[in-house]
């Protein structure tokens, strides 16, 4: 299995996305920013698309698109938690409005893919967009470094700010009058998030960032009542599901290996409601 | 003489010309039935904030294409089954009770989400071929709706909407305040999953004229227009099918006059009435905290 380049890829990029993924998840699932994540992977594709239609590299509208929704998110996010915290079972308000961006900014991209389909030069632009969201198995080796760096930066700075980040998202009032720049935190947070989304979903797709972002981290919340042993735990649960995941995707023919991947994470939240 | 749809400045004219043709008037058919069931079951929606449940079950759209083609159905089949289905299994996994916070609720929509495109990719994978359908589901087509789709929409949207007549006070109830709804007897978490299983139906709909990408067009923006504009729940309700209804005829109207999909200017539309009703929101809640302030009086204040 090993003797393969495009495992070796697929395990190099995916154990450090994984682990970006658990990492940053813990602390989405504690914040309760799923669908955020959820949608600054959609919005990478528009951003791509907007790219190729200015000419420029589609990398830089990927990144550009997804860390300009995750600050606009952070900033709407601040307003939503100050009143729907304090009840017990509210969502924070804030959904709404992600909801309402991400849509605006799809209905972007259906008119930029429409634009581009029916100009004659713009083909190609098509084409980098399609090629532009492989799967994991299809990773050239430099690729596959990039999602490698790019994971392991994301895990260091989000081990940077884990502490205040953690006094924050469990007490923000507290946590202001301690003069912790909640605020800023808050959006650093999900700008951050859109850099994992952006790299996770043009390495190998936005589904894997979904799964590995709530799953793992939702087991781990369960499963250990540290924070500390929490965040560890939800990083080792998603790279555990990744190695799983592209083991029983090598080994059976006709098993998509992102199947394989979701369905174990989801497989080991499953467990821990069971077990805790 | 050219056959290209051309805009005049005879507004009455351009509306007999798009109403002429049988295809135009059933879009407008369907879209006008999506945009009164998404209205009222996007409403409840906002309300009790299930706007990641939403968009999770507008999703179930691909396994739901991807498992029809395997079995060799029509993908709206496919659609309808996942959607309802999605609506069960987050309605029963996600739901109130059993120690899950609001944050772990997330979580769960969101695994399920995942395991469901999951499942989708698995399908296609079986399957071997070309989704031929899936560009229509994606981005929405009103080009091709035939009667027979017509009334399957109008049934639709007839069992969902009597369903919520005959539910609607209690859903309101326990939207509002669970926890007293649930002290007065209320089954509480029966009403959410059911909720949940009309939302997927809605959401099924309202996918045929917008595309799956774009549901939200009509099932979140107008409702959470209409709720931002008035706090009073059978206006706002009635505001929120309104702008449906004029999004989607305007929509329809313009893409009719163009090369470009109806679900851009759907959602374009939705968009601006909803950025205009915040700002307008926004604007009139600092004039008041300005009104507010001046008027105060300045003796006996703790700044």
């Amino acid at each position: 299995m090993f003797s393969q380049e495009f495992m070796r890829n697929a395990l190099l990029a995916g154990t450090f996305i994984a682990l970006a993924c658990g990492v940053s998840g813990w602390f989405v699932v504690l914040r309760g920013q799923v669908f955020a994540g959820d949608a600054l992977s959609h919005v990478a594709f528009p951003g791509a698309l907007a790219a190729a239609a200015a000419g420029l590299d589609e990398r830089v509208g990927l990144f550009g698109a997804t860390i300009a929704v995750g600050a606009g998110i952070g900033l709407l996010g601040r307003r939503s938690f100050a009143g729907g915290r304090g009840t017990a079972g509210a969502a924070p308000a804030g959904d709404t409005a992600i909801g309402a961006v991400f849509t605006f900014v799809l209905g972007l991209g259906v008119f930029l893919l429409t634009l581009f389909s029916t100009s004659s030069g713009g083909g190609s632009g098509i084409q980098a967009a399609h090629t532009l969201f492989g799967s994991i198995f299809g990773l050239g080796s430099g690729e596959a470094r990039l999602a490698a760096v790019i994971g392991l930066a994301a895990v260091g700075l989000m081990i940077a700010i884990a502490r205040p980040l953690l006094f924050a998202s469990v007490s923000p009032d507290v946590a202001g009058a301690r003069g912790v720049p909640t605020r800023l935190l808050g959006i650093g947070f999900v700008m951050l998030l859109g850099v994992v989304a952006a790299e996770a979903t043009q390495a190998v797709g936005a589904l894997l960032l979904l799964g590995l972002l709530a799953a793992p981290a939702a087991a781990a919340h369960r499963l250990a009542g540290n924070p500390y042993a929490g965040i560890a735990l939800g990083g080792l649960l998603a790279v555990a599901a990744m190695w799983g995941g592209l083991a029983l995707g090598y080994a059976i023919p006709g098993l998509p290996p992102s199947t394989a991947i979701v369905t174990l994470a989801v497989g080991i939240y499953y467990t821990s409601t069971l077990v805790a | 003489m050219s056959t290209e749809p051309r805009l005049t400045w005879n507004l009455a004219h351009d509306v007999s010309e798009v109403l002429e043709y049988h295809f135009m008037v059933n879009a407008l058919l369907a879209g006008s039935v999506v945009a009164v069931m998404a209205g009222l079951l996007g409403w409840l929606m906002v309300l009790r904030k299930e706007t990641f449940a939403g968009h999770t079950l507008s999703m179930m759209a691909f396994p739901g294409a991807a498992g029809a083609a395997l079995i060799g159905v029509a993908a709206t089949w496919g659609y309808f089954v996942f959607c309802v289905a999605g609506g069960l299994v987050i309605g029963r996994f996600s739901g109130g009770g059993r120690g899950r916070s609001w944050s772990e609720q997330s979580a769960v929509i969101g695994s399920v989400q995942a395991l469901a495109l999951g499942l989708g990719f698995l399908f296609v994978s079986l399957y071997g071929g070309v989704l031929g359908d899936l560009d229509n589901l994606l981005f929405g087509t009103f080009l091709g709706i035939s009667d027979g789709q017509v009334l399957v929409l109008v049934a639709v949207a007839l069992v969902a909407v009597s369903a919520l007549a005959v539910l609607g006070r209690p859903l309101l109830f326990a939207s509002v305040d669970a926890d007293v709804a649930s002290a007065r007897g209320v089954p509480v978490g029966a009403l959410g999953i059911v909720f949940l299983v009309l939302l997927g139906l809605a959401v099924a709909a309202t996918a045929q004229i917008t595309g799956v990408l774009l549901v939200f067009a009509l099932l979140l923006m107008p409702a959470a227009s209409a709720q931002a504009i008035t706090a009073r729940p059978g206006l706002s309700l009635g505001l929120t099918v309104a702008i449906g209804l004029v999004v989607v005829w305007l929509g329809l109207g313009i893409a009719y006059f163009s090369p470009y999909p109806a679900g851009f200017f759907v959602t374009s539309i939705s968009f601006a009435v909803y950025v205009g009703v915040q700002v307008w929101v926004w604007v009139r809640s600092r004039a008041r905290k300005e009104t507010y302030i001046a008027e105060r009086p300045t003796e006996g204040v703790i700044a």
